[in-house]
């Protein structure tokens, strides 16, 4: 069991939390995450670790509420535990001094990219930060982001805080400014890495981009994470979870991200029924 | 001669709407029987078709004395999973292939016998943990508790090593957990024998990869002497064929493991979903494409095809398998390739295009080559298909450790007596040595390392 230290709501249907988890910081790179069980029937799902405290043997975690199990994961109080944790999983993410890199992150996916805008600063890059959300109650992280930026955009889709639009438009304006940008990395909605990448593509910069595909045992055994790049199929889990973007096809992936739409919803539905008649 | 006892077996038009075993196991009244069959060869060939060694004709004479238990234990100085191997063995090609009674008339089923006992023992008395002898104080770490992993664990055990097995999945068993069904292993008796090794003071952890959670070098610093990979093969191989990605296609592994360890046949009791349409295909004619047809027809697939690309002859899957698929309705489409599939516009699969095939020479493997037959591809619309056509090495601690060789297949380079790697100290067995092999051949792989690590722990010798 994994005990749950800290637990704090930092947005609409979003947690951090803070787990116990001693063997998993030892190892732990930026890029890597972990696969979670809540409890004796949940599912397995992958969630990227945000950051580890070698010192402490715990791992940090945000989770948004979408599912029953993100749900269930959303109930647990500071002091309970979650059944199984393993991890540290897939390739770290390739840390270098490169010259400038613009780092985005859309939604959630702004936990994940956050460790790998750290760990660029540190190894001595210009960073510029894009961050994305809904709208203003959305927004998270933004002090972090601030702190690990040598620039950083907000955007909201509404424009309740900071500027409307999305993170598109912000790269866009970058490139019409004929700013210099070495290597982007972008983390959030598969739609979202979609369009950066094609986006960048026409500028020809590098992009990297982390992809979020359905897994189970998340070390290669069952090929339920496999997505195509270059042509290829690869498994995110093993091969991944990064790629270049350029080589992806985004399209397959959100494809294969719905296939179990209906019994999520099924799923849901009934526990959420379920809550209410208790 | 008197024929074989047959086994009883649950009602196919019953058991196609279960998950629980097929096979419901002899009685005691025919264990005697089947047993008195057995005319005691004072040179026994059965036990040279054993991997493992067990004393055949010394556990049959015990039944025919009634001695149940003791027929239990007599097998257990050999096999350390006897209720395991009497269920998935392939007898048939081992220890029952050499019965002299097979020449004239049917072999003595030495399998159902081993099942009697040990099952009998589990029920009826009190399980005798193996005596542990003195105490090494030297520390043997066993990455993975698949059938190799959990005999090297009870041999060193046994040797009076402390013993720690790593398993990275959050249950034990290795394949024996997430791979054969319940229908074929029943996960109760699996977690028995894990609790009776745990009774012998073997260590276990889950959620652990080794090659990632610890490294292989970071078990020695953390003073384990001696380290046994009993990894399995673990990645699952595709056809390479346009339209392999689409929705509605599994690997066996995932299929499997959604059912057997994730329990998706009680969702949403249980939260992991499965997608198995009205018409399944299987492709592939092996043990796991037969689990997977036919855990297809107990999910409620009213039409479940095997498609392979031979004929019957040359199915690697065991006649009892095959015969209890077919009991249960499956269809065998024989001499048939799968060249792509088509998808429905929405991203699922929504048919196969198969390609008629013939048998040529004899290839490598000893079999007909299957040639495919010019112009003879069709389409064969389908919901669902499951592609079970072996496995490749997994390469997660094999990348994080290149001081360990591999072989041209990418498995590691053992030695087949040893199992010694090119890494002073660390051994290894099983299915990620040979490839995809049988339960047993990784047990038998995992009786001689143990003998091997031993003699390293005794004399330090490599």
């Amino acid at each position: 069991m994994y005990k749950i230290l800290k637990k704090e709501k930092i947005g609409p249907n979003l947690n951090k939390f803070v787990i116990e988890a001693p063997l998993i910081p030892r190892n732990y790179q930026p890029g890597q995450f972990i696969v979670l069980k809540v409890d004796e029937a949940g599912e397995r799902i992958p969630i990227t670790i945000a950051d580890a405290d070698k010192d402490k043997g715990t791992i940090t975690i945000f989770v948004q509420e979408v599912g029953k199990t993100t749900y269930k994961l959303g109930e647990l109080k500071e002091g309970d535990s979650i059944s199984d944790v393993v991890g540290p999983l897939g390739h770290p993410a390739k840390v270098d001094k490169i010259g400038t890199v613009v780092t985005i992150g859309g939604g959630v996916g702004t936990a994940i990219v956050y460790p790998e805008t750290k760990a660029f600063k540190e190894a001595g890059n210009y960073v510029i930060s894009i961050i994305g959300f809904r709208n203003k109650e959305h927004v998270i992280l933004e002090e972090e982001m601030r702190k690990c930026s040598d620039e950083l955009y907000v955007m909201t889709d509404d424009g309740s805080y900071g500027k409307k639009g999305f993170t598109t438009d912000e790269l866009q304006e970058l490139e019409n400014a004929g700013r210099k940008m070495d290597l982007v990395i972008a983390i959030g909605p598969a739609i979202m890495m979609k369009k950066i990448s094609e986006m960048t593509k026409q500028y020809n910069v590098k992009t990297i981009v982390s992809l979020n595909s359905t897994m189970m045992d998340a070390t290669g055994m069952c090929g339920g994470c496999r997505v195509e790049v270059d042509g290829e199929t690869k498994f995110a889990c093993v091969d991944g979870p990064e790629f270049d973007g350029h080589k992806v096809n985004f399209d397959l992936l959100i494809k294969r991200l719905s296939a179990y739409e209906k019994q999520e919803k099924e799923a849901l539905d009934r526990y959420k029924d379920c809550k209410i008649e208790k | 001669m008197d024929p074989r006892e047959p086994m009883p077996k649950q009602e196919a038009s019953e058991r196609i709407k279960n998950f629980n075993e097929v096979a419901l196991g002899y009685t005691e009244e025919q264990a005697r029987r089947e047993a008195e069959r057995c005319i005691q060869c004072p040179k026994p060939l059965c036990v040279k078709g054993c991997p493992v060694d067990i004393s055949i004709p010394e556990f049959i004479k015990l039944i025919v004395e009634g001695k149940y238990t003791e027929a239990a234990r007599k097998i257990k100085e050999d096999d350390i999973l006897p209720r395991m191997t009497g269920r998935v063995c392939p007898q048939e090609d081992q220890c029952e292939a050499q019965c002299v009674l097979g020449i004239k008339g049917s072999p003595i089923a030495i399998g159902r016998l081993e099942r009697f006992v040990s099952d009998y023992e589990a029920e009826n008395a009190e399980i005798e943990a193996p005596p542990v002898r003195a105490k090494k104080n030297k520390k043997v770490a066993v990455v993975g508790s698949g059938p190799a992993g959990l005999t090297v664990a009870a041999d060193c055990a046994r040797m009076g090593y402390d013993v720690k097995i790593f398993e990275a999945l959050h249950k034990p068993g290795g394949v024996l957990a997430y791979g054969i069904p319940e229908f074929r292993l029943p996960k109760a008796i699996v977690g028995c024998e894990i609790e009776a090794l745990k009774e012998m003071g073997v260590e276990l952890e889950c959620n652990v990869i080794i090659g990632r959670t610890i490294t292989v070098e970071q078990l020695f610093e953390e003073g384990f002497d001696a380290i046994f990979l009993g990894l399995g093969a673990g990645l699952p191989r595709f056809l390479g064929v346009e339209g392999e990605n689409l929705l509605g296609i599994y690997s066996a592994n995932e299929f499997l493991t959604r059912i057997n360890l994730m329990k998706a046949y009680k969702f949403p009791e249980y939260d992991t979903p499965i997608n198995v349409g009205k018409k399944v295909a299987v492709i592939g004619g092996g043990n796991v494409a037969m689990d997977s047809a036919r855990s297809a027809v107990r999910l409620g697939s009213e039409e479940v095809h095997i498609i392979y690309r031979r004929s019957r002859q040359e199915m690697p899957a065991r006649n009892e398998e095959i015969e209890n698929a077919e009991e249960e309705g499956v269809i065998f489409d024989l001499l048939v390739n799968p060249i792509g599939f088509a998808g429905d516009g929405k991203g699922w699969v929504k048919s196969v295009k198969l390609i008629k095939m013939e048998l040529g020479e004899v290839d490598d493997s000893g079999r007909r080559r299957p040639i495919p037959i010019k112009g003879s591809d069709f389409f064969y619309d389908v919901e669902t298909v499951v592609v079970a056509i072996g496995q490749k090495a997994n390469p997660i601690l094999l990348d994080a450790t290149p001081e360990i060789k591999k072989n041209k297949w990418a498995y590691i380079d053992a030695d087949g007596e040893t199992g010694k790697t090119s890494m002073k100290g660390v051994f290894a067995g099983g299915d990620i040595v040979t490839g995809e092999a049988t339960v047993i051949a990784a047990m038998g792989a995992g009786r001689k390392a143990s003998r091997a690590i031993d003699e390293y722990l005794k004399t330090g010798k490599w």
